[in-house]
């Protein structure tokens, strides 16, 4: 770990400007997954802005029906929210499906979504990952790949998005609230939230340097029934193989995430309208183009299967 | 002590003490952290500095440079130790390859470098400033492409002796091409990691030339003498101590990279040393159980009985290394006339391949006992009775020698009554649960019984206790228990009126932990010293009568009764002795055996697998504690979970290394993957083996469980997986369409 300074933040546009003018800065949320990547020199921030005492801690309705979730709120408190089990269930399934009970305490909603990958070669800094180290090249390409991506990928970086509380987001049209230095504020869809690395696998998201997620805002709820199956090698604490978050209505209609197969949650308007006509064609669709290696074609498969797995749970639901 | 003749009836058999199911004597202090393990040790060396081992970067090749000019200037560093300063080091006779890299790299992750600093993260933060150079060089990294050129290696037997690189009986080839059904099916196991809750550990310290480590390890003696040979010191003037391991499973049988380097830290610094191994490192800077490729052939004839056996397997390791013993059991487990038993050795650049829990039959039964349950299949029979009809009384080499006991039947059919095992239909993928597909399976477990050497020091004090002495270690299996349980009935007293002291190389030197031997060899040497502290106590009591009783705090024989802590009253009696073996091994195989049954349900949809209930019945000889043998077998099947459905290593075969080193990418079982598990231990006493008529079931209750899971999986899909771990990749093509 390299030596940092370090500073709690009292407000989000004082947060945000501390980042803004501190080139080597960083937010600090719950740092599950920051301190540890600090700690292998993965990450090597040199100043921290603590945002823990900025009262982004509370869940509350927007006047449209939806929800307002603060980014400080962590998974457990957000995945236990009533209203979030009533209406959003697919958000409390994937949110549970992850980490572990200890974890979930301390992960925050923002610092969620900016999870990092967990190829295995990004976490070994003797070996050349341009996610890691820009330019280094890619060893997971032509190496272990059976966890990594298989559609959205580029010749720079097969990476998966890792998380599962964001492919629930995907599924929900969830949006991403942000502050600048300046106080300006955005909005950004889920969708368009994480990026594909193309020629720039370091960077993760469409965040400027400086810009703090305030909260993550569900639209009003859309019914029906809500399912999230996660397909992992045991069946507790990893990453998915595969996973699916699904909202289908009783017409048939519905929408559906996959998580584990793509640097980012991977969701289609053209998938989401093959949904009436079962599995097979939802995966045709979502995964047309997908480029899978030999470690990890399988899961074109058994993303159709467990997509079938979701919708019959529904119709037996 | 020598056990040369059967054992006859000794205090043991009175079993007032023994066979109990005592809780661990060490449990409380482990519950309330006050077991001091080897990072912890403040308790002795107060301001001890902190190591950080560097890895080296490449798996094979030279060190080219090394800058550790940033590194040694950074705050609170107080000594960097790399091959340029660190002296001569001469390689452990149980070491492969060096456990300081340099010039030459000889595996991934090998110690490169050790900082000590003022902190863990100023160490940490200046290793990650060292800049090495590599010069790479080629190196063999694929088992597969390897085996080509892979040499007959036979491995060594139990005494260290040579095993022929093949073993021929009968005619096997006539055999198994005149057999009427044969099958011939080549199996694969990957390579694994011990990954053990606490990593490699080792506080040391210097008082003049003199060295104390204060570390993790199963066998003290073997390490005291590689620990000297290394340094170059005289054996005398090294001390190992370690208490308390947590967890080792043969990974911590040898001497390790952190205690050499604590030891040359301290040297340099003048300070006590402590280093805690990284867990990145502990996948590729350590011992790991090697992958195999085996290829099985049997022939029978259409009664079901087997008329040719044969087991070849490859394995890898760096030159020097031993291969992976698969084929061991092949030898001893079922009848045959014809046999063939054959090992081969590759050269891998990779990390040391070398003992893991039952190394041998574990890796040998989870192909062998799939290939049963093929060959049952074949021929039409239930695969239990398939193995009941090929059971076999003696050695099928050397007929002549008879097991000393064997109840591998029993345990079969004990196994199937209480499992339910008559609700399993022969015809896979045809029980349905919902979306599940429930399948039933079964293995044979077979695991050598070893004996070793091991002495002991007994002492009786003034106050009536009891203190045993012994280099023992226990790794979590209960040697703190059963040693005291020992004492307790050989000087009769109670439990709580006995102190255990173990794992320090200032006491007797024991048979160690490893090869399931500990516990038998172990408290045979106490029971040897306790044989000598009774004759002191009776001739110090007066007692002319050749064996007087040793009840309830008491010496007994006739009318007379005194009281044992009367013959401590002028002063403490010791006596110390040591137990070896001879001769009984010979005339009788000693092994221990049992039974796995196994409920697995395979998502039709996802292919996911996932164990619901499992049962082990277990025939090894008497059991010292039922409580602390039953925390054995369920945490060795639990282990079997783990290697059936998981645990890979898996190897870059570009760079040459492990790639998943970590807890997140080496998956082991966690609590949600472990269902229901019971155990069962036949009522059994085998006086061939020892005064205990104890065998180990440490290791036991890992041979077979894979397998079982596997033939479960096949008779809950129909699909028949070769290939370990049984990810659900491997089947997903060839399940029911959805």
């Amino acid at each position: 770990m390299r030596a940092f300074t370090y500073e709690r933040a009292t407000s989000a546009a004082g947060a945000a400007a501390a980042v803004a003018h501190h080139a080597g800065a960083k937010f600090l949320g719950g740092g599950t997954n920051l301190l540890d990547l600090m700690k292998l020199e993965i990450e090597t921030p040199t100043h921290l802005v603590d945002i823990q005492d900025l009262k982004l801690d509370q869940i509350e309705a927007t006047h449209d029906g939806g929800l307002r979730i603060g980014a400080f709120v962590s998974n457990t408190t957000l995945s236990a929210n009533p209203r979030v089990r009533r209406d959003y269930a697919v958000l409390t399934r994937a949110i549970q499906a992850g980490a572990s009970g200890q974890l979930r305490n301390k992960a925050t909603t923002a610092g969620n979504l900016l999870q990092r990958t967990r190829c295995p070669y990004f976490y070994d800094t003797n070996q050349p990952c341009n996610k890691r180290t820009p330019g280094s090249g890619c060893a997971a390409i032509g190496g272990y790949s059976r966890q990594l991506a298989v559609i959205g990928t580029s010749d720079t970086c097969i990476a998966t998005y890792p998380g599962d509380m964001a492919v629930a987001l995907r599924a929900l049209d969830a949006t991403v609230e942000t502050v600048d230095a300046t106080g300006a504020t955005r909005v950004i869809p889920i969708a368009d939230f994480h990026r594909l690395p193309g020629a720039t696998p370091e960077i993760d998201t469409v965040l400027n340097h400086g810009e703090l997620i305030t909260a993550v805002t569900l639209p009003k709820p859309v019914g029906g029934a809500h399912i999230y199956r996660k397909v992992r090698d045991r069946a507790s604490y990893a990453f998915a193989l595969v996973s699916v978050a699904a909202v289908v209505q009783p017409d048939g209609s519905g929408r559906v995430a996959f998580g584990g197969v793509a640097p980012k949650p991977w969701r289609s308007a053209a998938a989401d309208a093959a949904i009436p006509h079962g599995a097979a064609a939802v995966v045709e669709q979502a995964f047309a183009g997908a480029r899978p290696t030999h470690d990890n074609s399988f899961k074109l498969t058994l993303a159709k299967r467990t997509l079938a797995a979701a919708m019959a749970q529904v119709r037996t639901a | 002590m020598k056990f040369d003749t059967p054992a006859g009836i000794n205090p043991i058999d009175r079993m007032a003490v023994v066979g109990k199911p005592h809780d661990r004597v060490d449990g409380a202090r482990k519950v309330t952290g006050t077991a001091p393990y080897a990072y912890e040790r403040h308790d002795v060396v107060p301001d001890a500095l902190y190591g950080f081992i560097l890895g080296a970067a490449i798996a094979k090749g030279r060190i080219t440079g090394i800058d550790t000019a940033h590194a040694q200037a950074m705050p609170g560093v107080r000594a960097i130790v790399t091959y340029q300063n660190a002296g001569k080091l001469t390689l452990g006779s149980k070491n492969t390859a060096k456990l300081l890299a340099g010039p030459e790299v000889e595996h991934y992750h090998q110690a490169v470098a050790l900082v000590v600093a003022d902190s863990f993260e100023k160490a940490r933060a200046a290793a990650a400033a060292i800049h090495v150079d590599y010069g790479r060089a080629a190196g063999h990294f694929d088992l597969a492409a390897a085996a080509k050129s892979a040499k007959s290696d036979g491995g060594e037997d139990e005494d260290g002796s040579k095993s022929p690189p093949i073993d021929r009986i009968g005619d096997f080839a006539g055999a198994f091409a005149a057999a009427p059904v044969t099958l011939d099916a080549t199996y694969t196991t990957p390579d694994e990691a011990h990954a053990m809750m606490e990593p490699f550990a080792t506080t040391a310290a210097w008082t003049g030339d003199a060295l104390t480590v204060w570390t993790a390890n199963q066998m003290i003696a073997w390490t005291r003498e590689d620990l000297a040979t290394t340094l170059g010191l005289p054996k005398d003037k090294v001390r190992v101590d370690s208490p308390f391991v947590g967890g080792g499973f043969g990974g911590k049988l040898f001497l390790r990279a952190d205690a050499v380097l604590a030891a040359l830290g301290a040297k340099a610094t003048g300070r006590p040393v402590k280093i805690a191994m990284q867990r990145p490192l502990m996948f590729n800077n350590s011992t790991h159980r090697p992958a195999t490729i085996q290829r099985i052939r049997l022939g029978a004839d259409r009664s079901g009985k087997l008329t040719a056996i044969a087991h070849e397997c490859t394995s890898g390791n760096l030159p020097g290394g031993s291969p992976e013993t698969a084929t061991d059991q092949t030898k001893l487990l079922y009848a045959a006339p014809n046999r063939l038993t054959a090992q081969h050795l590759a050269v891998l650049d990779l990390p040391e391949g070398n003992a893991m829990r039952a190394p041998g039959e574990a890796s040998g039964l989870m192909a062998l006992e799939i290939a049963m349950d093929e060959m049952a299949e074949k021929l039409g029979m239930d695969p239990v009775e398939f193995r009941i009809i090929n059971d076999t009384q003696v050695d099928p080499e050397k007929p002549e020698r008879p097991f000393s006991q064997r109840q591998l039947i029993k345990c079969l059919r004990d196994g199937a009554a209480t499992f339910g095992w008559s609700a399993r239909d022969a015809r896979p993928g045809r029980r349905r649960d919902g979306d599940h597909l429930i399948g039933l399976g079964v293995a044979s477990a077979f695991r050598n019984n070893i004996n070793f050497k091991s002495a002991a020091r007994v002492r009786l004090g003034r106050d009536g206790v009891v203190t045993v002495e012994t280099d023992m270690t226990d790794i979590g299996t209960g040697s703190y228990t059963i040693i005291a349980q020992t004492a307790a009935e050989m000087m009769g007293v109670g439990i709580d009126r006995v102190v255990v002291r173990l794992g320090d190389s200032d006491f007797p030197v024991s048979a160690g932990s490893g090869g399931q031997w500990g516990a038998n060899s172990s408290t045979s040497g106490v029971y040897a010293a306790c044989v000598k502290l009774r004759e002191a106590v009776a001739a110090r009591l007066g007692f002319n009568a050749p064996d007087p009783d040793f009840i309830d705090g008491h010496v007994r024989s006739g009318n007379r009764s005194v009281a044992l802590a009367d013959a401590a009253k002028d002063g403490d009696l010791v006596a110390e002795d040591t137990m070896s073996w001879s001769g009984l091994s010979r005339k009788y195989q000693q092994s221990t055996f049992g039974a796995h049954f196994v409920e697995v349900a395979v998502d039709a949809y996802t292919g996911e697998i996932r164990v619901r209930r499992m049962l082990a019945v277990c025939a090894a000889g008497r059991i010292l504690n039922p409580k602390t043998a039953r925390s054995q077998v369920i945490g060795a099947m639990t282990m079997g979970v783990g290697g059936a459905l998981m645990e890979e290593l898996v190897v870059d075969k570009r760079f040459g290394f492990f790639v998943n080193h970590d807890l997140a990418g080496y998956e082991v079982p966690v609590h949600a993957d472990i269902p229901h598990q019971e155990v069962v231990f036949l009522d059994e006493a085998d006086d061939k083996v020892s005064p205990m008529k104890a065998k180990g079931v440490g290791e036991l209750g890992l041979c077979g469980v894979g397998a079982a899971i596997a033939n479960a999986v096949y008779n809950a899909t129909g699909v028949r997986i070769r290939d370990y771990p049984l990810t659900l990749d491997k089947h997903l093509d060839w399940l029911p369409t959805v």
